[in-house]
């Protein structure tokens, strides 16, 4: 079998919340619990989930701006496997090339004092790659492709002179300028206006095709992830609760909480009358969960099995749709 | 759609074929006119900066004089000696000790055969302002005879070096110190910040005067001290705050899966940003600096020819402090001239608060 891009196998972040005696830990936030999934090359995977079930610390965790608690995260680097929580400090640099994010806030993830260039050309800069002139035409060639031309208009303005769909642009651009092969996209739209997305998602799915990237896509809009992936996760409170095919997801969702969550889709048709939301309750707490399934307490068909046993695993139930329910 | 894809507002115009340095060096000029056009709209700077300015030109003007007009034995602010002769009227009854003498005193100092009515010529010293005369001391002479216009102008100088080396010092310390602390965290953040609070809680002063007892302190030793004091004190925690909410930010997780390291991050993140406030507490420090050596050399505890605080120094050790307005020349000058340099430091710091700080903006 061949080695998918990105192979994540039970990755784990615990957050100590209390500290005891003696600065020892004994409360912790269960953020990423255990989750398993992988993307092949030039694929793309929508992690979708209400705030707080660890999404972003999933993304985190895999530009290594965070270490995991445990688990472990295999990247393939020319079909071979290299562990991302142990690498080298050469492994590091290849890392970086390879390893790109995009980030929620167009407003915050630029520094206001650096012009749109600086910011561009910072991958290449710190990796010293190409000369001055060099980074200067990369940087001009991805502002054309990114749809910000005449680039020379561009170059050396501050962020705060740029509107948040050109923002958005710029960070694309950034992620993309030394060809990287997997991108953490991070609610790349989420800021941005309802008319300005779908360009940046479209500009997202030509370059990331162009570029031949992976895309991780964090959010929480299904609607985005369909548009976006080929295959969507759900989480829940730090637990990948149902994987499938995106189509197939949203025709056919298996577990309760993907279905709650595909009913609140809001429909455009005002005659429509909505079927009673089943789940009750808020999201619950990640601080050191019992040992039984994550979805219970809101959870409208539990039985007795679900209580009396651990989180369930995440099986496939036939075609490449794994959900994580005894009931299914 | 509304995803504006025109070209914003026109600013800087560079091409490609431009070399970057020149277009750096075009945006720094942009951004220091757009920051003086903010600095400008507020009147407390403007007022500020010109005392500055007449401060300055007075520093720039003693040696002039000195090379052109002033001849060293007259008008030295330190060795120089004149005591204009004044005309006193010899009376039973001083009301008026300027310009009238006491029969008896004129008769033991003077001579034995004056009478009341007559008048004396009397070289004084200290002597009120002269506008005539082939040496004239508009601001008058000190109770040693020298002039005291001279050693206005020349303390100038002292009192801006001073100035101007504990705030370099005190920005380079407080801006390391603070963006290290904030950065890096964990023990160096606690050693750095603990012993910021040491220095907070030493009382300034008693040390100095315990340190000048020990050391000779010398104008640009005392602008160290006060630096380093400030420096890993107050400014630093000031600026790691800052430093922190910098840290923070996405750019700067962004810089990281750029691959930057340690280095990168500070220096092109996150000190470009406390950078400004790091200017602000500057011009703070400034005032400290010259408020503060005013007082240890009032106390005499500096090894310095002549400074403004001398110059009190002399009138309060003649005796002159406390006669009221009678000897003003001898207090007033000096006196404004420190709460005026530290008052306009402290404006500039004031007006460039607003353009650090958007918030405080008028809108």
């Amino acid at each position: 079998m061949t080695m998918p891009l990105l192979k994540v196998d039970s990755l784990t972040k615990l957050f100590p919340v209390q500290r005891g005696l003696f600065r020892k830990p004994i409360e912790f936030v269960h953020a990423v619990d255990g989750i398993s999934f992988e993307i092949g090359s030039g694929q793309s995977l929508g992690l979708v989930g209400e705030s707080g079930c660890g999404k972003s610390t999933t993304g985190r965790m895999l530009t290594r701006l965070m270490d995991a608690t445990s688990g472990q995260i295999l990247l393939a680097d020319n079909g071979n496997p290299v562990d991302v929580a142990h690498i080298t400090r050469d492994g590091m640099r290849t890392f970086r090339r390879r390893v790109q994010m995009i980030f929620q806030d167009p407003y915050e993830s630029m520094n206001p004092r650096r012009t749109i260039f600086d910011t561009v050309a910072e991958p290449l800069t710190v990796q010293g790659i190409g000369t001055v002139t060099e980074r200067e035409e990369k940087v001009a060639d991805l502002l054309r492709l990114v749809g910000l031309s005449p680039p020379e208009t561009f170059l050396f303005r501050y962020p705060h002179e740029l509107s948040g769909g050109q923002r958005q642009r710029i960070a694309i651009a950034r992620a993309l300028v030394i060809n990287p092969s997997f991108v953490v996209a991070d609610e790349p739209t989420s800021m941005l206006d309802v008319s300005i997305r779908i360009s940046i998602m479209d500009l997202m799915l030509k370059l990331g095709d162009e570029f031949d990237v992976s895309y991780l896509y964090i959010t929480h809009d299904l609607a985005v992830a369909r548009y976006m992936c080929d295959r969507i996760a759900v989480m829940y409170l730090g637990k990948i609760v149902e994987l499938a095919e995106s189509e197939e997801l949203l025709s056919n969702p298996l577990h309760p909480y993907t279905k709650a969550l595909l009913s609140a889709v809001p429909v455009p048709d005002p005659s429509f009358k909505r079927a009673p939301v089943e789940i009750k309750g808020g999201i619950g707490k990640a601080i050191n969960p019992p040992p039984l399934c994550r979805f219970i307490e809101r959870c409208p068909i539990a039985t007795d099995v679900c209580h009396n046993n651990d989180h369930p695993p995440l099986e496939d139930k036939g075609g490449g749709h794994y959900v994580a329910c005894y009931l299914v | 759609m509304t995803d504006t894809l025109a070209p914003p507002s026109p600013g800087v115009e560079a091409t490609l074929a431009d070399p970057l340095w020149r277009v750096r060096l075009r945006l720094m000029r942009r951004s220091l006119k757009l920051n003086w056009k903010l600095f400008s709209a507020n009147r407390i700077g403007l007022i500020g900066l010109s005392i500055i300015a007449i401060f300055a030109a007075m520093a720039i003007a003693h040696p002039i004089l000195m090379a052109t007009q002033w001849s060293a034995q007259i008008y030295h602010p330190v060795t120089g000696y004149d005591a204009p002769a004044v005309e006193k009227l010899v009376v039973e009854d001083v009301t008026d000790p300027l310009t009238e003498i006491d029969i008896s005193t004129a008769r033991i100092q003077l001579n034995p055969f004056i009478d009341l009515g007559d008048t004396v010529s009397i070289r004084s010293q200290p002597a009120p302002p002269t506008f005539t005369g082939p040496t004239p001391h508009y601001l008058g002479t000190d109770p040693l005879g020298r002039d005291v216009l001279s050693q206005l102008l020349y303390s100038t100088r002292a009192a801006f070096s001073l100035g101007v080396i504990a705030a370099v010092v005190t920005v380079f310390i407080a801006t390391a110190v603070g963006s290290a602390s904030a950065y890096f965290g964990g023990w160096i953040d606690t050693l750095l910040m603990r012993f910021a609070d040491l220095i907070l809680l030493v009382p300034l002063l008693p040390v100095l005067i315990v340190v000048s007892a020990l050391f000779n302190i010398s104008l640009p030793l005392l602008g160290l001290v006060i630096g380093i004091l400030s420096g890993f004190g107050g400014t630093a925690i000031i600026l790691k705050s800052q430093a922190l909410q910098v840290k923070v930010k996405p750019f700067i997780d962004a810089a990281r899966i750029a691959g930057g390291g340690h280095v990168h991050l500070i220096f092109r993140h996150i000190i470009p940003n406390v950078l400004p406030l790091s200017f602000l507490y500057m011009m703070f420090t400034v005032t400290d600096a010259i408020s503060l050596e005013a007082t240890l050399s009032f106390l005499g505890l500096l090894s310095i020819p002549m400074s403004w605080g001398i110059m009190i120094n002399v009138a309060s050790t003649q005796g002159y402090l406390l006669s009221g307005t009678d000897y003003w020349w001898l207090l007033i000058p000096a006196g404004l001239a420190v709460s005026m340099l530290a008052a306009s430091f402290f404006l500039v710091g004031r007006a460039l608060d607003e353009v650090v700080n958007p918030r405080l903006r008028h809108r």
